[in-house]
């Protein structure tokens, strides 16, 4: 794990307010759309094994909507902006006014889909925007893509580029909670941004943060 | 007095191996390549999670063998005939290397899943280990599991079911 030889806790720390400033904006946006309260945890920045990663968002075999863009320009890495189904069918509902929608039933309608990529975009582009701002780095999202399936299969392609360097992870994860959610474990997303390798220093010294080699 | 069979679960990048009467599994593989040696005389197999085609494009020591097509299955065919396999007897059955996401994007990233599954191939065919089936490709991700006893290699996907090859 060559490459985090080189991060400390102040570091970490760094990133957690990356993560909030990212995600609170994000909820915002999810607020405004849905008008609804929604919380945010605080940011949760880990360290972890690939394996670890899955758990993060559930396990390797736990099916979930996710919306992955690359992050290109300054600081390129991944994002994930990860529902548990029975919450993207809540929001899709919300979204299409069909609330009956079911993955189980109908699960290539279109519009159900389109309506949850649309929430993905948004969600993942005030993240971005708002980090951009507050780094002045110029991060640019590739045009999100949408899938249902497996954490494992979904979140690997994410970590193709930090695996050709370690086999572990910096994970900055937030998530957002609808405040009346009525589901006892009502977590209802997680972001998860995956910086490439290279980026965390690019962002450090945008953030006046030295980072010794 | 009958064992009672356990689940290996290989992680990704991640390599085991199994006797009868357990079973190996691996979960959500999506780009990545499930790849399972075995030799079925001597019921016992061995499941490499490939992330990665080649281990030139390392840039981390030491290097993980698990994670590449070109150093996983060497790897796991060495450790199955240290363990008793028989060389002549072991073959292989692989799954995955899907296209998760369609992006329009020109990274060498974008199509790794076909990478994978061309340097898994390619692998296999220079170790001459012959590749009785393959579910490999499409996009959507799999969960395998190989029962060394009968040979057989579960596949469950989200949208396809179970099946087996």
């Amino acid at each position: 794990m060559t490459f985090l030889k080189s991060i400390s806790d102040v570091h970490l720390d760094i990133l957690k307010e990356v993560g909030n400033i990212g995600a609170g904006h994000a909820a915002t946006a999810l607020s405004t759309l849905l008008n609804k309260k929604i919380d945010m945890k605080v940011p949760s920045v880990r360290v972890v094994s690939f394996d670890e990663v899955m758990d993060l968002a559930g396990g390797a075999d736990n099916v979930v909507a996710s919306v992955f863009l690359r992050i290109e320009g300054d600081a390129p890495g991944s994002m994930f902006f990860i529902l548990p189904l029975p919450q993207a069918e809540k929001y899709i509902g919300q979204l299409t006014k069909n609330y009956s929608f079911s993955f189980s039933e109908e699960p290539d309608n279109e519009l159900a889909l389109s309506a949850l990529q649309e929430l993905g975009n948004i969600l993942s582009g005030s993240y971005l925007s708002s980090l951009s701002d507050f780094t002045k780095l110029s991060l640019y999202p590739s045009v999100p893509a949408l899938s249902i399936d497996m954490v494992g299969a979904v979140i690997s392609f994410g970590l193709l580029e930090l695996s050709q360097v370690s086999d572990y992870a910096i994970v900055i994860d937030t998530a957002l909670d609808e405040e009346d959610a009525q589901l006892p474990d009502s977590v209802n997303g997680h972001f998860f941004l995956l910086p490439d390798p290279d980026s965390f220093h690019i962002i450090f010294s945008a953030l006046g943060v030295r980072v010794d080699a | 007095m009958h064992k009672t069979a356990e689940i290996i679960k290989v992680g990704i990048a991640d390599m085991n191996m199994v006797k009868v009467p357990d079973l190996i599994r691996t979960t959500g593989l999506g780009s990545c390549v499930g790849v399972v040696l075995y030799d079925q005389a001597r019921e016992m197999a061995g499941m490499a999670h490939v992330m990665l085609p080649d281990s030139s494009l390392s840039r981390a020591e030491p290097l993980n063998k698990a994670k590449f097509a070109n150093t996983a299955i060497k790897e796991l065919l060495n450790a199955l005939i240290k363990a008793g396999a028989r060389p002549s007897g072991i073959k292989a059955k692989i799954a995955g290397g899907a296209q998760m996401f369609q992006f329009s994007g020109s990274s060498d990233m974008m199509r790794i899943g076909p990478r994978n599954v061309e340097a898994v191939l390619h692998e296999l065919k220079e170790l001459r280990i012959p590749v009785i089936a393959q579910d490999v490709g499409g996009n959507s991700g799999r969960t395998i599991e190989f029962d060394p006893k009968t040979g057989f290699m579960q596949i469950r996907t989200v949208n396809k079911g179970n099946s087996e090859i």
